[in-house]
């Protein structure tokens, strides 16, 4: 066995690493990420540029990378800068046009040329595609979409959507150009910097990827990788958050002494400590279970998310009250990430979901056993 | 045992709902429940409206204006308050100086100060904690050095709440540095408008503007505006930390929120039914419930002995402990059940006139925000792991 990331992700780290320190200093996140749009692109580009994009496909459909390992690091990268922008939005929309063989379109999104955001969640569907809404229509001039996404990343910014919608013949992934007709955008920021937006269809002209219908399998496997890139990106937020208490623990006196001399706030670190390692092995197996057997595989994400909610909530809100009024500072880069970390359990699906979901995938496995 | 209000008990709830009905401004109870802040005047003016009835002071002596209210029906006011979204009485003036005063002010103290309080002319803040010196308060370096009829102050406060709005800060100084700590502290009222003090506002992770930092270079403070003794400020400041906790564990804010929290619960839909019905939810909404009537319980049970003439300090810290923790499990679970729509974050939301659409459901649009802010329950007023020392000391006795 062997745990080590192996020579050339670890280079990827690396550069990652070191670029993002240096263009994405906190000093300026705390800014920049809730102004405008929350995120920049030239930032992106450069990261293109580093690889970061094509690290997140297979090369052979043009990218460098793409095993979930390849995914994952990138994203551990990314939370460990709680860098903003549409990296969990390209990682799904570039999984869909791969599996449509749209290398085009895929080969745009990869050198940073285009940006193509991913719209799938409603105001109802709650992270289940059998609940989306929004009707796809076959017309004489082709395909049009009816309907509404909701807290769509960076939607305000974006060149192209893939939207899933829905069909006479079932789920369907499309392509939809910025300035279509009918399509209308509304954009927010979040609440853990960058932005968002509801967007609305009206018999908005869009290109079908993939086969009418098909798209179930495809979005589910997107959402898997999905998974495994918020669970390393939770992880790498979680690894930073426990340096910044070790070291306000050891740094901030009271009584007399440093606080982290006392064994009640000594223990719950330890809690921490041990936590943030069982979440790191639910990322690995989340990565480890793919392509693999499909309820394996998703039963492996969902253990993943429900891990990650878990921990990362009792690490956000440890983290704040142990470095006590200052950790509720803006100027603190610590609550920033407390607060990435918990908005982590917001973006598709909760540890209460992935629970359940769990458990129904459970019942699959013993059924097929049967 | 008789876990029943008395008649008189339940007649004078009936007269704070009649006067809540008719007296508690729309406007103001909007707000409170969108989670929108108040401004100065309205604080102010709630405050003045509850004056006008002369239920201001509910724990102030009747002949400087107070209502002369049990323990019990000050529980009731507060919850019943609580339930209908109205403002809180800010603590600073009437819970926290007001007391002080009326136990150690000079006579001409009090009847210069207390009825500045009621009718609103003080707007007072608290500098207590310093960036040294917060759980370990007694560490304080603020320093005030006699000079003729002045002192004279140099030093700085932090975490001052809503000292943006103030006039008048109630101060621990440093004046020895003799023996120990605790006893060269001194209790001292400084106006705000004296050249030398400067107010930094302190941006919380929110975003929210609540606390700020107070400096103080070469601040002259008349000697006239020293509470009691020179050196004694501790034994006041103390008094101030422990007096008036009778709703230390807000149940009537956490009932109300609460109650929200189940209506939500009813119409969010997860999965096709209701929250209310996944059972991953409905688990963790029954502890809440659950522990959230079990508090009411010992909270009363604390204002029974309260008003048998037990001094509750303990009880108030395990209060304050469990009442701040069931808070922020509503705010957990409201952010929960707000799914993706937990995310958008629109400042302008939180200010009055505010007419934009919500993102998803109205209710969504603070949920995270209170959730973050909130955090701060657990650390202020004296943090929840110092309280779980008091616990040990005073009751355990470990």
């Amino acid at each position: 066995m062997d745990f080590s990331l192996g020579e050339d992700r670890q280079m990827l780290v690396d550069s990652l690493r070191r670029f993002l320190a240096d263009k994405l200093p906190f000093s300026d996140r705390k800014t920049a990420a809730f102004e405008g749009s929350g995120w920049s692109r030239d930032v992106w580009n450069q990261l293109a540029e580093l690889g970061a994009i094509g690290a997140l496909f297979d090369e052979s459909v043009g990218g460098f990378g793409g095993s979930p390992f390849d995914i994952g690091v990138v994203f551990g990268e990314l939370g460990r800068a709680i860098a903003t922008g549409p990296w969990l939005a390209a990682l799904q929309a570039g999984h869909v046009l791969a599996a449509a063989g749209r290398v085009d379109d895929l080969a745009a999104l990869i050198d940073g040329s285009q940006v193509i955001g991913y719209a799938e969640e409603e105001a109802a569907t709650w992270f289940d595609p059998a609940a989306i809404t929004t009707r796809a229509t076959a017309t004489a001039d082709g395909w049009v979409l009816d309907g509404a996404k909701t807290v769509v990343s960076c939607a305000g910014t974006l060149d192209r959507i893939v939207v899933v919608a829905r069909g006479d013949a079932g789920l369907s992934t499309f392509l939809v150009e910025r300035d279509a007709p009918g399509m209308t955008i509304r954009d927010y920021l979040v609440i853990d910097g960058g932005s968002a937006g509801d967007v609305t269809f009206a018999a908005t002209p869009a290109i079908l990827v993939g086969e009418a219908g098909g798209a179930g399998p495809v979005i589910e496997e997107a959402r898997a990788l999905g998974l495994v890139a918020l669970a390393w990106e939770g992880v790498a937020v979680m690894d930073v958050l426990r340096d910044q208490t070790l070291d306000y623990l050891r740094t901030r006196k009271q009584f007399g002494i440093p606080i982290g001399k006392f064994q009640a706030l000594q223990h719950r670190m330890a809690t921490l400590a041990l936590e943030i390692e069982q979440a790191r092995s639910a990322a690995i197996n989340a990565a480890d279970r793919f392509p693999g057997d499909r309820v394996e595989r998703e039963r492996a994400a969902s253990a993943a998310k429900a891990t990650i909610g878990k921990a990362g909530s009792l690490v956000a809100e440890e983290a704040i009250q142990m470095h006590g009024g200052i950790g509720m500072t803006w100027e603190l880069a610590m609550s920033h990430y407390a607060k990435r970390l918990v908005m982590i359990g917001h973006e598709l699906g909760d540890e209460d979901h992935h629970l359940a979901r769990y458990i129904e995938l459970g019942h699959e496995l013993a059924g097929s056993d049967a | 045992m008789d876990l029943n209000f008395t008649p008189e008990e339940e007649a004078f709830r009936a007269e704070v709902r009649a006067f809540l009905a008719e007296k508690l401004p729309v406007r103001l109870s909007d707000k409170i429940r969108k989670g929108q802040h108040l401004t100065k005047a309205e604080h102010e003016e709630w405050h003045a409206i509850l004056n006008a009835r002369g239920w201001l002071a509910n724990h102030w002596p009747v002949e400087w204006g107070g209502t002369g209210w049990t323990v019990m029906e000050r529980f009731i006011f507060e919850t019943e308050t609580a339930l209908v979204h109205a403002p809180r009485v800010l603590p600073f003036g009437l819970s926290m100086i007001g007391p002080v005063l009326l136990k150690y002010g000079s006579e001409e103290q009090k009847r210069h100060w207390l009825p500045r309080i009621l009718d609103g002319s003080d707007w007072w803040c608290q500098g207590y904690s310093e960036p040294g010196a917060g759980s370990d308060l007694a560490s304080l370096k603020t320093s005030a050095v006699r000079d003729g009829d002045h002192y004279v102050v140099n030093g700085q406060k932090t975490w001052t709440t809503l000292a943006q709005y103030a006039n008048m800060m109630f101060c621990l100084v440093r004046t020895s540095n003799e023996g120990k700590r605790q006893e060269g502290i001194s209790f001292l009222l400084i106006d705000m408008a004296t050249p030398g003090i400067e107010v930094r506002p302190i941006k919380l992770l929110s975003g929210d503007h609540e606390v700020n930092e107070v400096f103080f270079t070469d601040v002259r403070v008349p000697v006239a505006n020293l509470v009691g003794e020179e050196n004694k400020g501790w034994t006041y400041a103390k008094y101030l930390l422990t007096y008036e906790r009778t709703n230390i564990a807000g149940v009537g804010a956490s009932m109300a929120a609460f109650g929200e929290l189940q209506e939500i619960a009813r119409t969010q839909r997860r999965n096709g039914r209701p929250l209310s019905e996944d059972p991953q939810f409905a688990a963790r909404l029954a502890r809440l419930e659950i522990d959230l009537e079990n508090m009411k319980t010992t909270n009363l049970r604390v204002l029974v002995s309260a008003g048998a003439g037990a001094a509750p300090v303990a009880e108030s810290s395990m209060l304050k402990i469990r009442g701040t923790e069931i808070r922020q499990t509503i705010d957990d679970l409201m952010r929960r059940a707000a799914g993706t729509h937990a995310r958008p974050w629109i400042p302008e939301s939180f200010e009055g006139g505010w007419n934009g659409e919500p993102v998803g459901p109205e209710w969504a649009g603070p949920v995270a925000t209170h959730y973050f802010n909130d955090r701060k329950l657990s650390i202020f007023g004296g943090s929840n792991e110092v309280q779980r020392e008091i616990i040990t000391k005073a009751i355990l006795e470990l």
